[in-house]
């Protein structure tokens, strides 16, 4: 086993002190650069520092292990830490571990913890209590159906299908700070998937004590920033300012308040009247009026994400009809979708996999065409299909029930009634129904779709279109696609593993099971005072490296 | 009175039968199931969670199951509210639905009832006339207009009130929920009210009365009210549901933690047991509320004798 990784103590502690060297008479840091508070600029903090958040619907749970949707994660992030962290920009930095070294072979990760990290209660935080999170995290007895994070794990798998047990898993406390994890391959973004909800460690005396009610304001004890302190299901979720935390001191925030509104109206109707500081999103029928009105509190920026139409290549008229697809594909015109119809600053798509770490995107090959030389093509393919003005082709697109999405299947309908002369007809259906139609693969021909990464790699787009993956609702069965994402699995080098996802998706834009239509961008309305936000392209935030501004 | 009263509610438990066997079922022939979510679980996965939950059972097993946990107070687990069982967040949801709506109600009644007896004794006037068109208006604009409008006038642009959330149940807060909830039944109750004490006034006792020279306020406090309520009292019960399912928007709007956000959540996240637990709860809120208001019936109307 040898040292490749570069030690991250000595870095960090040199961004603590350059961070305390900027802020003065106690000011905050603002994460990656120090900020300059309390000079004459006019950035003094407030004295209060308490925050009020939209945070989108009610969350399912603060138990890390089992939640699955983003507004709970935002919670966890504040209460636990995993760990590896992240800066306001996205980047990867020490969390619970202050160090880790990974083996040549890429499959055994040895992580130093912190010797002052503390749970809320002064308790010391150990390897042990990463090794049992863990374990809970690939029991299937914990319910958690996002166990396949843990997949690069050895024997992860087989202990979430129930063939071994937990106590199996590759993880074991070498000492009280020392935690070293074995792989089953070698995974290149291992260290991404450690800032996920499901490598959290966990108090085990208290979870033993209060058994699942451990996660009760009360009976939780956390080692991130902040503590759980009051939790009223619907109206809000309190945290306050963890003092055992490592890093307490350069904790500004006391109290953050976290709302859950569904309503997206309702949501920015209490942030016109003043009592959130922050939105989850912002409805999009207003988006004009906010950008007119409150645009200087507006911020959109790229998020990891994909919005697309799949093709269910299992059933007529798409199955073995590439051409068809193409040509449906290449009669979008999604300038026109993005800015006339969209117009919140969505980027067009060509191509599948978003913007991510480490990862050159790849784009159909018309994607540098003109629209005109585009659909001049599609009508070429879609006559080579065996259709015409006589014989047009008759389809159905399924989508769930949402003006954004009404408005988009309109829009791409009459853009084929145009181009190729193809007749559409549209059905939405309510959410739960249109997964399970979806999902079926009966009634769909085209289906609306997005997905979010769950992590910062493109593996987490590539392998949704695997012809075992539970979310490939096209039914997309590729030999070459599968080989390909294999190989990369096993592929060490992160050059050669990028180039064999890279020709995947090539395979999979030329086989066209999908039609990508534009990356998703996060929206929020933020005021003035909230300091310390920075965008980053995963959307998640971490509260600790907040504050408030004078205002 | 007693025996009335005995075969009203025995006659309830079948009632609420009949709800609880219907409400189950159909809540499982919805399509979509409480474990479908976009990132599809493994089948191990998804297999583990049904057992837990039971629903692996054949249905009538899971209606006995559910049955026996009902009479132990016991509406089992939220599937959506992992965190809480169904019966923590009816009791948490209801003394917020129930302050909201009782509130809602007793404006309703206190304004609608003034309004209405004031429009009677003044039939045709200008305050009748003024009256009578407000309320026109509080029938026709529908609540999900009214609220959002309340909330950009009192919370927006005049910063008067809370646009949304409990606060620390502060009374504030309650303010425009309330008035958004209970502006119909003012409506609608101070036209019932209008109508029917117009015909109470005209009628030979109050004739009577006025004729032995007793005062106007009198002779409609002592006299033409209590008749002159029946419909109101009739109403109460319809005002009540109305009021509830007023609720399920109302409380979306204002982002208020009652029962009627879960019942809509609890539906869309086809989160069985919260959909039941509510169901049920609101079944037994109605059938008592129904037969109170029948026993206040025999109290105004001496000519109503249950046997």
């Amino acid at each position: 086993m040898t040292r490749t990784n570069a030690r991250f103590g000595g870095l960090l502690s040199l961004a603590a002190m350059l961070a305390l060297a900027g802020c003065g008479g106690g000011g905050a840091e603002g994460g990656g650069a120090a900020v300059q508070v309390g000079g004459p600029s006019g950035t003094e903090l407030a004295e209060h520092q308490v925050l009020h958040l939209g945070n989108g619907s009610e969350i399912q749970t603060l138990d890390p292990h089992r939640g699955e949707e983003l507004q709970g994660s935002n919670i966890q992030r504040d209460l636990y830490e995993g760990l590896v962290n992240e800066a306001p920009n996205g980047e990867l930095v020490p969390g619970a571990a202050e160090s880790w070294d990974v083996s040549a072979d890429g499959k055994r990760y040895t992580f130093h913890l912190r010797e002052n990290a503390r749970w809320s209660n002064g308790d010391p935080v150990t390897a042990h209590d990463f090794v049992f999170g863990l374990r809970r995290g690939a029991d299937p007895k914990t319910l958690t159906i996002y166990s396949f994070i843990l997949t690069p794990i050895k024997n992860a798998d087989e202990i979430t299908a129930g063939k071994l047990p937990p106590t199996e898993l590759g993880v074991r406390a070498v000492d009280d700070h020392t935690l070293e994890i074995e792989l089953a391959n070698a995974t290149p973004y291992f260290l991404g998937l450690l800032t996920h909800s499901m490598t959290y460690p966990l108090h085990q005396p208290s979870y033993e004590q209060h058994g699942d009610l451990f996660v009760r304001p009360g009976n939780l004890v956390s080692n991130g920033a902040f503590v759980l302190e009051e939790q009223v299901v619907q109206s809000h979720i309190k945290v306050v300012r963890n003092p055992h935390y490592w890093d307490a001191d350069n904790v500004r925030l006391t109290e953050i308040w976290f709302y859950p509104t569904e309503d997206l109206s309702a949501e920015l109707q209490r942030y016109r009247a003043g009592e959130l500081d922050y939105t989850y999103d912002i409805p999009t029928a207003r988006f004009d009026w906010i950008s007119e009105n409150l645009g200087s509190e507006l911020k959109i920026s790229p998020w990891v994400g994909s919005y697309y139409f799949g093709f269910n290549v299992t059933r007529p008229p798409f199955k073995d009809s590439p051409k068809l697809r193409r040509a449906l594909s290449l009669a979008v015109d999604r300038e026109i979708l993005t800015k006339d119809v969209l117009g919140a600053g969505e980027r067009a798509a060509f191509g599948w996999v978003p913007p991510v770490r480490n990862y050159t995107g790849q784009n159909m090959v018309e994607a540098s065409w003109t629209q005109a030389e585009r659909e001049a093509e599609a009508k070429r393919l879609y006559a080579e299909a065996g259709y015409s003005e006589k014989n047009p082709l008759r389809t159905t697109i399924y989508y769930n029930t949402n003006e954004d999405h009404r408005r988009i299947s309109v829009t791409l309908a009459s853009m084929w009634k145009e181009t190729l002369g193809a007749e559409v007809e549209l059905f939405n259906q309510e959410w739960k129904v249109f997964l399970d139609t979806r999902n079926e693969k009966i009634d769909t021909q085209i289906f609306r779709s997005g997905w979010i990464g769950d992590y910062n790699d493109a593996f987490s787009f590539a392998e949704l279109f695997r012809s075992t993956a539970g979310q490939n609702d096209a039914g997309y069965a590729s030999p070459e696609y599968d080989r390909l994402l294999a190989a990369s699995q096993s592929e060490l080098d992160p050059a050669k593993r990028a180039a064999l996802l890279e020709e995947a998706e090539r395979v999979l834009l030329a086989d066209m099971p999908l039609i990508p239509l534009y990356y998703y961008v996060s929206q929020h309305l933020v005021k003035p005072w909230v300091g310390g936000w920075e965008p980053n392209i995963m959307d998640r935030y971490h509260h600790k490296d907040w504050y408030v501004l004078k205002h | 009175m007693l025996r009335y009263s005995l075969r009203r509610l025995l006659g309830a438990i079948p009632t609420l039968l009949i709800l609880i066997a219907v409400a189950f079922v159909m809540i499982r022939l919805a399509p979509g199931g409480p474990f479908d979510s976009e990132r599809q679980p493994s089948p191990e996965i998804e297999a583990n969670l049904r057992a837990a939950y039971h629903l692996d059972e054949p249905l009538y097993q899971q209606f006995g199951r559910y049955l026996g946990g009902l009479l132990r107070f016991d509406f089992g687990p939220s599937f959506q509210y992992q965190d809480y069982s169904v019966t923590e967040l009816i009791t948490a949801g209801f003394p917020v639905s129930l302050t909201l709506g009782g509130t809602a109600i007793l404006v309703a009644l206190l304004v609608g009832v003034a309004a209405g007896c004031l429009a009677a004794l003044r039939q045709n006037g200008a305050v009748d006339h003024g009256v009578m068109a407000v309320s026109m208006t509080g029938i026709s604009i529908p609540n999900f207009v009214m609220a959002p409008l309340l909330v950009l006038v009192f919370a927006i642009h005049l910063r008067w009130l809370p646009a949304g959330g409990l606060g620390q149940g502060s009374l504030r807060n309650l303010v425009l929920p309330v008035i958004a909830l209970a502006l119909p039944q003012i409506a609608y109750l101070s036209r019932l009210t209008r109508g029917s004490m117009i015909e109470v006034l005209r009628s030979n006792f109050v004739r009577t009365a006025r004729a032995q020279g007793l005062p106007t306020w009198k002779v409609i406090v002592k006299h033409a009210l209590k008749p002159a309520l029946l419909p109101v009292v009739s109403y109460l019960g319809p005002a009540t549901a109305h009021v509830i399912t007023g609720s399920v928007v109302i409380e979306q709007i204002f982002s208020v933690p009652g029962l009627g956000r879960f019942f809509v959540t609890g539906a869309l996240n086809r989160d069985y047991t919260l959909v039941m637990g509510v169901v049920v709860f609101y079944g037994v809120l109605i059938i008592t509320l129904n037969f109170l208001v029948d026993l206040a019936y025999a109290w105004l109307d001496p000519k109503v004798k249950y046997r």
